[in-house]
């Protein structure tokens, strides 16, 4: 081996440090597809009931809400979790995360990298505080009745916390942010579409970020 | 012509120490265990290098404790960071100078 090469190496091996000793690389992007497939199959099951007791009754809501929910403004929080969206959102929500943190951590036995690491620790610190804010924020919403801004709200504050958290793992983590954010911005035009943007958003989005990402780094070559 | 050599710093020769050096640049600090698992040596070869760094003074040492357990963390020194990136940017050196 020259000197060249041997300088060379030496570079990418502090890179590599520097990388693996402050992001939480093992991500997978199988992890994305999987919380995709999830959301998908929740937005279909929303678009079902939402057709299903809408439609052209007195509700009417698709005009000034996203969802024509079977219940009224001023009702406290305990009979929105009897709801039918709000328990397909909750399952959609477990599952997503359950199957992304399986494929999570089978690549981080992979890599050899232990999973509750100080990295993985700031990542989830990072992209938590604005996704718990932002859920207090959409509760508030939805207590009065602002349903059309539910699927904007979930957007936005979902991409800024990837965003903020794209610091601390795989950066380009944070062009799914944008992505998230952009939509959210434009849903807003479109108020009473935020099905679709969601499902665009939390499935289409989060297919195409994995696939990328699996093909990027985890592809057997 | 200057030599590129001459910036080369002896004191980061070994693998371990690039690698502690890298993970305290990036990181405000890094206990004993993450660097250990991070570089994959064994607690004496990652000790003795650490010791070195430490009375080059490119590192400090911070001995504290969680409950019982000792928790000793280091962390990059102002000295520490010049000499690093002198030390990168002379291997960069190298590489173009050979080219």
């Amino acid at each position: 081996m020259d000197a060249q090469t041997q300088h060379l190496d030496t570079l990418k091996d502090i890179k590599k440090m520097m990388e693996r000793s402050s992001r939480f690389i093992s991500l997978s992007g199988l992890s994305g597809i999987a919380a995709g497939c999830c959301a998908l199959v929740g937005a279909w099951f929303a678009y079902g009931i939402i057709h299903g007791s809408g439609g052209k009754d007195a509700y009417n809501s698709l005009m000034v809400s996203d969802v024509a929910l079977p219940i009224h403004v001023g009702t406290t929080l305990k009979d929105y979790m009897g709801n039918a969206l709000f328990r397909i959102a909750f399952f959609t929500f477990i599952s997503a995360f359950v199957l992304a943190f399986i494929f999570t951590y089978i690549r981080s036995k992979k890599n050899h990298t232990p999973i509750w690491t100080s990295t993985s620790k700031r990542l989830l610190i990072n992209v938590c505080v604005p996704l718990i804010a932002g859920g207090f924020y959409l509760l508030k919403l939805v207590e009065n009745g602002a349903y059309g801004l539910i699927a904007p709200g979930c957007l936005i504050f979902y991409g800024l916390a990837l965003i903020n958290g794209s610091k601390y793992t795989l950066g380009e983590i944070k062009y799914l942010g944008y992505g998230q954010v952009l939509l959210g911005v434009i849903n807003l035009l479109f108020i009473g579409q935020g099905l679709y943007f969601w499902a665009l958003g939390f499935g289409v989005l989060h297919i195409v970020y994995g696939a990328i990402m699996w093909w990027k780094y985890e592809k057997v070559r | 012509m200057k030599n590129p050599i001459e910036h080369l710093n002896k004191v980061f020769e070994s693998r371990v120490r690039l690698g502690i050096m890298s993970a305290l640049m990036v990181n405000e600090e890094v206990n004993f265990n993450e660097l250990k698992e991070l570089i994959q040596v064994t607690d004496g070869n990652l000790a003795s290098h650490l010791k070195g760094l430490e009375e080059s003074a490119y590192i400090k040492v911070h001995k504290g404790f969680i409950g019982r357990k000792t928790n000793t963390t280091y962390s990059i020194t102002k000295a520490g960071e010049k000499a690093f990136k002198l030390h990168i940017e002379a291997l960069e050196q190298m590489i173009k100078f050979t080219k």
